[in-house]
């Protein structure tokens, strides 16, 4: 069956923004756990940089405090990167889809939404920002789970998929990112206690604490976690494992479906893969991780824009009058 | 239950803990002489599930037994759970105040609404000689316009009329069917008789509810339908489907079927998505086709994809900005020479709004006669046309007894209910229809019968209608059940979703089906 160009880039984008969704959750819980371990105000704020929202956000607050923050990233709905915007986008995605997708994920994601928006503001006093954001954070799950064991086989699949693992690629190399650059500029901390626990944070806030120990048995350094979040090719949120799901998910795609598009974008999702496969770590930060992982993001983008070309009716490919007859 | 086969038992694996226990079930006890519907008094007015003062409903005995013994807390909290259940499911419309769109759900009634096999049999012929000749009548007026050269109808109420559309005329459709999905209004007076109030025959809307509401009652009333015999509702898409098939272009093989919608914005969305899902076709809105050489496409992952068949939720002043009105950014430029041409299909066809007008409204038991020579299985409420000099005259004299509606407006808007109107309004109307008689008709007031509802006070009567949906393709075929919408508030009788009103799962009965004692 056909598949409608609409519906392709809302189902892609659906699927990116509960991922989003999820990875936010895991961010702000992240930082409420570091807010604890240090003197919290400007740690609030590289949650702010880290999404590029400075100008917006003091359009609306004089001082980066807890609540603001908080505030601005779970319920704030003029602000298209909160919680509640990115719900409110994952479900008019959803409402749009729900002549394709199954009932189940349509009546999760719409009770998900009206509870969190329900929720505004009151549940979320600092004590209990880490239940409130493990409660999205299993809502999200709930959803991918719903999807995996309820979302018919074809087109919309492979691209529910690539939303997904772009969407969680680039938000690993920002969970990185976050520690890597902004949380901790200084480099005479680098190896204190301070330091380590928070890159056990950085690795429990993407569920990858044990994985690592199990690669990693005895010590711990930024290179390792950084090197193990990036290129590990078993840890289900590392950049690899997330570019090499891309990679496939477009190739049978395109092949199962006879699809005269997308050249381009695997092109570049391979360009990408390539680049990830030729350095190892140690080089990647001593040339600089938060450039790299800048250029990692941008490269994304980059293939989003060309499945946007290819799939998503950007430029639209007539049938000849042979074809459509 | 008993199971007469021995199963493989399923194979348990580490994290078995116990067995699962035995799933609850309420269950509803037999009635007994003190009960529910004890104090219920349904007045003078005819009611649905009692009968007449004189002729009882014998075929809802058992319902009225099993609804008796339950207790009024259980009845709220499946009501609740009900509504509640709408709500997460998404099966609402959208309603705009100042800038917000919100969410409603229609309010559902879980007694339902119940019509008798032999009552359905009447309807069910009445709806199929009033779609027939309706169809033989668009025919016609867009043809050789024998109806009106033979003053059965008057000319320049067709050819003057605002949904009489120029462009059909000499265009040949499929099965010369025009009106493919129509839902008709009916009510019933205080005598039981079915009468129609309304015809729809552009977009009439409300079917998704009903299979809905059907749905909602087996997940919260299982024990009050048990072995009942209703005749099941769920496989209208199907037909619908059927239909659609039909009437696409005869050289196509296997035809490409859409849905066509406004858009998520639309107040009717859910019900376009709920009949794109039971045909298993595209939901698709303006924006997805584009026609190319008079044929229509789709725009899809691989490129565009020829579309044969539409059933456009549009109406025709926005189906096609070349065609109709240039500022529509909902249809799709072009269409309108596709379809002239024979290369696609639409469903209901361009200008049907002729016939379901409140003024040609009054025609059709006439209509009926010329074309198919029977009188009206089903009458119509009786109606004055205000642009004839002494029926403006006995509406004006009457205005404290009648109704009086605008001939163009949907929704229950601009109705005047003279016996419930303030002198104010009254004086309101009468300027109205001196300024334009022509925009108006008026009828009696019709004591539209009533149903036991579920209410704060307990169970209490409430009017209702019923709109029964008829898919024509090559032939008709009639939805057995319908929209029973209810008017919730205490002596209202206006039952639209737009004014406070709510709807109630129907149910037809089977023939023969087992229709219990009353004790």
């Amino acid at each position: 069956m056909n598949l409608l160009a609409r519906y392709a880039e809302c189902i892609f984008w659906m699927a990116r923004y509960m991922e989003r969704a999820e990875n936010l959750a895991r961010i702000l819980d992240v930082h409420e756990t570091f807010a604890r371990d240090t003197r919290g105000m400007t740690n609030w704020f590289s949650i702010v940089q880290l999404n590029a929202d400075e100008k917006d956000f003091f359009s609306r607050h004089d001082r980066p405090t807890a609540e603001a923050v908080v505030h601005y990233y779970m319920f704030d709905t003029q602000h298209t990167n909160s919680l509640v915007s990115m719900l409110r986008m994952a479900r008019e995605n959803a409402r749009v889809l729900r002549p394709w997708i199954s009932t189940e994920m349509w009546t999760q994601i719409n009770v998900f939404h009206n509870k969190l928006v329900e929720m505004n503001g009151k549940d979320v006093a600092l004590p209990n920002l880490s239940k409130v954001c493990t409660w999205i954070k299993e809502e999200c799950q709930t959803h991918t789970g719903i999807t995996e064991g309820t979302f018919y086989r074809d087109q919309g699949w492979y691209f529910y998929q690539l939303g997904k693992y772009i969407e969680r690629a680039d938000q690993t190399t920002r969970l990185l990112d976050i520690k890597y650059h902004t949380l901790l500029p200084s480099p005479v901390a680098v190896g204190s206690t301070l330091d380590m626990s928070q890159w056990t944070t950085v690795l429990r806030s993407a569920a990858g604490y044990h994985a690592f120990r199990r690669v990693y048995p005895r010590g711990m350094s930024p290179t390792t976690v950084a090197g193990f979040m990036m290129f590990n090719e078993g840890f289900p949120r590392s950049v690899v494992m997330c570019v090499r799901q891309i990679d496939g998910l477009l190739t049978r795609l395109k092949s199962r479906y006879t699809l005269r598009n997308g050249s381009e974008a695997m092109e570049k999702v391979d360009e990408l893969l390539g680049a990830l496969l030729a350095r190892p770590i140690e080089v990647v930060i001593q040339d600089g991780l938060h450039e790299y992982l800048d250029g990692v993001q941008g490269q994304l983008c980059g293939i989003t824009n060309e499945i946007g070309r290819a799939f998503f009716g950007q430029t639209v490919v007539p049938m000849t009058q042979s074809q459509s007859q | 239950m008993v199971h007469t086969s021995r199963q493989t038992p399923l194979p348990y694996g580490i994290g078995q803990s116990r067995a699962l226990a035995a799933g609850e079930s309420v269950s509803v006890p037999e009635g007994k002489a003190t009960d529910l519907l004890t104090n219920y008094d349904p007045g003078l007015y005819f009611d649905e599930l009692f009968g007449g003062r004189d002729c009882p409903a014998e075929h809802t005995a058992l319902i009225r037994q099993r609804l008796a013994g339950l207790n009024f807390g259980d009845l709220l909290r499946r009501s609740q759970d009900a509504e509640r259940e709408l709500y997460n499911l998404g099966i609402t419309f959208l309603v705009y105040s100042n800038k917000d769109a919100v969410d409603r759900i229609l309010p559902f009634d879980i007694i339902p609404r119940v019509i008798s096999a032999k009552e359905w049999a009447h309807l069910e012929a009445g709806i199929t000689q009033r779609v027939t000749a309706l169809n033989l009548f668009l025919h016609d007026i867009y043809h050789d316009q024998k109806i009106l050269k033979d003053g059965v109808i008057p000319a320049d109420l067709v050819l003057g009329n605002g949904c009489f559309r120029p462009q059909m005329i000499g265009l040949d459709v499929p099965f010369d069917t025009y009106i493919h999905i129509m839902g008709t209004d009916l009510v019933r007076d205080r005598e039981g008789t079915f009468r129609v109030l309304e015809d729809n025959g552009r977009v009439p809307s409300g079917v998704s509810y009903v299979v809905e509401n059907r749905h909602m009652m087996q997940r919260v009333f299982p024990d009050l339908m048990q072995d009942i015999g209703i005749r099941p509702v769920d496989n209208y898409g199907h037909k619908l489907l059927d239909a659609m098939m039909e009437i696409a272009p005869q050289d196509v093989a296997d035809p490409q079927v859409v849905l066509l919608s406004p858009g998520s914005y639309n107040s009717a969305y859910f019900e376009h998505i709920f009949l794109a899902r039971e045909m298993g076709v595209p939901l698709v809105e303006g924006r997805d086709l584009v026609v190319e050489n008079d044929r229509v496409y789709m725009k899809t992952t691989n490129g565009l994809a020829r579309v044969d068949s539409i059933y456009r939720r549009i109406d025709d002043a926005f189906l096609d900005p070349k065609a109709f009105n240039p500022d529509s950014m909902l249809g799709v430029p072009g269409i309108m020479e596709a379809y002239r041409k024979g290369n696609v299909a639409l469903a209901n066809a361009v200008g049907t709004g002729v016939a379901d007008d409140k003024a040609i409204y009054c025609y059709v038991p006439r209509m009926i006669k010329y074309y198919l020579d029977q009188e009206a299985i089903i009458p119509n409420v009786d109606t004055r046309i205000c642009r004839e000099a002494d029926a403006l005259q006995y509406t004006l004299d009457n205005l404290d007894k009648l109704v009086v509606k605008p001939v163009g407006e949907a929704g229950g808007y601009g109705i005047t209910i003279g016996p419930r109107a303030s002198r104010e309004e009254l004086a309101d109307c009468r300027a109205k229809l001196l300024a334009d008689p022509s925009n108006y008709i008026s009828q009696p007031v019709v004591d539209l019968s009533v149903c036991p509802t579920v209410t704060d006070d307990g169970i209490d009567p409430r009017h209702v209608d019923l709109r029964p949906f008829a898919i024509t393709g090559k032939n008709t075929w009639v939805l057995p059940g319908g929209l029973t919408r209810v008017a919730l508030k205490k002596g209202t009788l206006i039952v639209n979703s737009s004014q406070g009103g709510g709807s109630k799962d129907t149910w037809v009965l089977q023939d023969g089906a087992q229709e219990g004692s009353a004790s």
